[in-house]
């Protein structure tokens, strides 16, 4: 095989299959009137079918726009919980938080790459489309042409003519779609493995979802923290209207009755008093 | 000389630019026998580059064949292998 093509020019013997493709399906019409309308068929359908092609990339396109959504919302909420765990001093969380952020980056960097692959497909197969639909536009104002002004034997050069320019045409924009369904096929594989990482939780997207350790130790802290604040405020509360009666009625009898940690705050002055 | 360039069109090149493609197709022509995919990409945009600057781009209606088909820029050694030797990359 190597030695067939080895010294000819790359580029002239693309061509060259080409038009013998092209000279293929000349060949099997009988009637040069009958290729004419065949091939016209042949190219609405190819029309259809990089339509259809645009549609599906875009949707794919669309589908990798709302993961990356999906991954910057998940990150920007990483982010708050590292801050929130800083805040309360557990440094531990926020680090646990901060890894966890970056690995979900690194799966955007490689999202946005996917999209803008998706968009160059998208943007030259749209291209195709135009392109082509002008050549067919042409193609049926000449088919027309010729089936009323050349007699058969006459029409079978010009046919040849435009066929196999728009039989090249086809075949290109044909490679093109091929290429674009190769591409989004990959794409939907490693889409749909990231739509199971977002749904098994490791890149947690629910905002508050069953896996999410780190909220849930932010909302228990937050929980107790509140907790002990209105704590000290009721303690704050009572301290000054018990304050008259703990001294009639002596310390170390109220102090048996308290929680620890209400009585932590007492336990000084306790002490001074007993000493 | 007329010129397609897969997935982007057609272009009109005149002959001294039609020449100075050839030169660069030879080294095309040698990336594919040394299965050198670095030298093959280099040989393609250099034909790309060359082709989209120096050629005009033939109305949307024209319905000429091409003298010569480059392949698309990323093409791989084997896209290009199939291309050369109609192993059904063409479809229809």
């Amino acid at each position: 095989m190597k030695g067939t093509y080895a010294p000819m020019s790359v580029m002239k013997r693309v061509s060259l299959i080409f038009k013998s493709k092209a000279n293929r399906a000349l060949d099997r019409m009988e009637d040069p009137r009958e290729t004419l309308d065949y091939s016209y068929q042949r190219q609405l359908e190819m029309l259809q079918k990089v339509r259809r092609g645009v549609a599906d990339v875009a949707t794919s396109r669309k589908r990798i726009e709302l993961q990356m959504n999906q991954i910057n919302q998940q990150s920007a909420k990483l982010e708050k919980q590292a801050r929130d765990a800083l805040a309360a001093g557990r440094e531990d969380l926020a680090r646990e938080a901060l890894s966890r952020r970056s690995s979900v980056q690194s799966q955007l960097t490689d999202l946005q790459a996917q999209y803008e692959q998706l968009q160059g497909e998208e943007e030259k197969l749209t291209f195709a489309s135009q392109r082509l639909q002008t050549k067919v536009d042409t193609f049926r104002t000449r088919k027309e042409t010729i089936k009323a002004t050349y007699t058969a034997a006459e029409a079978q050069t010009r046919i040849n003519e435009a066929f196999s320019g728009i039989s090249e045409e086809m075949g290109d924009v044909g490679m093109a779609i091929q290429r674009a369904e190769d591409k989004t096929a990959q794409m939907q594989a490693r889409a749909g493995a990231i739509d199971e990482l977002l749904a098994s939780g490791a890149l947690d997207d629910q905002v508050s979802g069953p896996h999410d350790d780190i909220q849930a130790e932010l909302d228990r802290m937050g929980a107790s923290n509140s907790v002990d604040l209105e704590l000290e405020r009721l303690k704050g509360e009572l301290g000054q209207s018990e304050a008259p009666r703990q001294i009639g009625a002596g310390g170390a009898a109220s102090a048996a009755g308290q929680p620890a940690a209400a009585s932590a705050a007492d336990a000084e002055p306790k002490g001074d008093e007993s000493a | 000389m007329i010129v397609r360039i897969l997935g982007e069109g057609q272009f009109r090149v005149d002959d001294a630019v039609a020449s100075e493609l050839q030169t660069l197709d030879s080294d095309l022509e040698a990336a594919v026998e040394n299965n050198d995919q670095d030298a093959l990409s280099a040989a393609l945009r250099a034909l790309l580059d060359r082709t989209r600057s120096q050629g005009t781009a033939l109305a949307a209606d024209s319905l000429e064949p091409s003298d010569v088909i480059i392949p698309h820029e990323d093409a791989t050694l084997d896209e290009v292998r199939k291309l050369i030797t109609d192993e059904g990359l063409i479809p229809g």
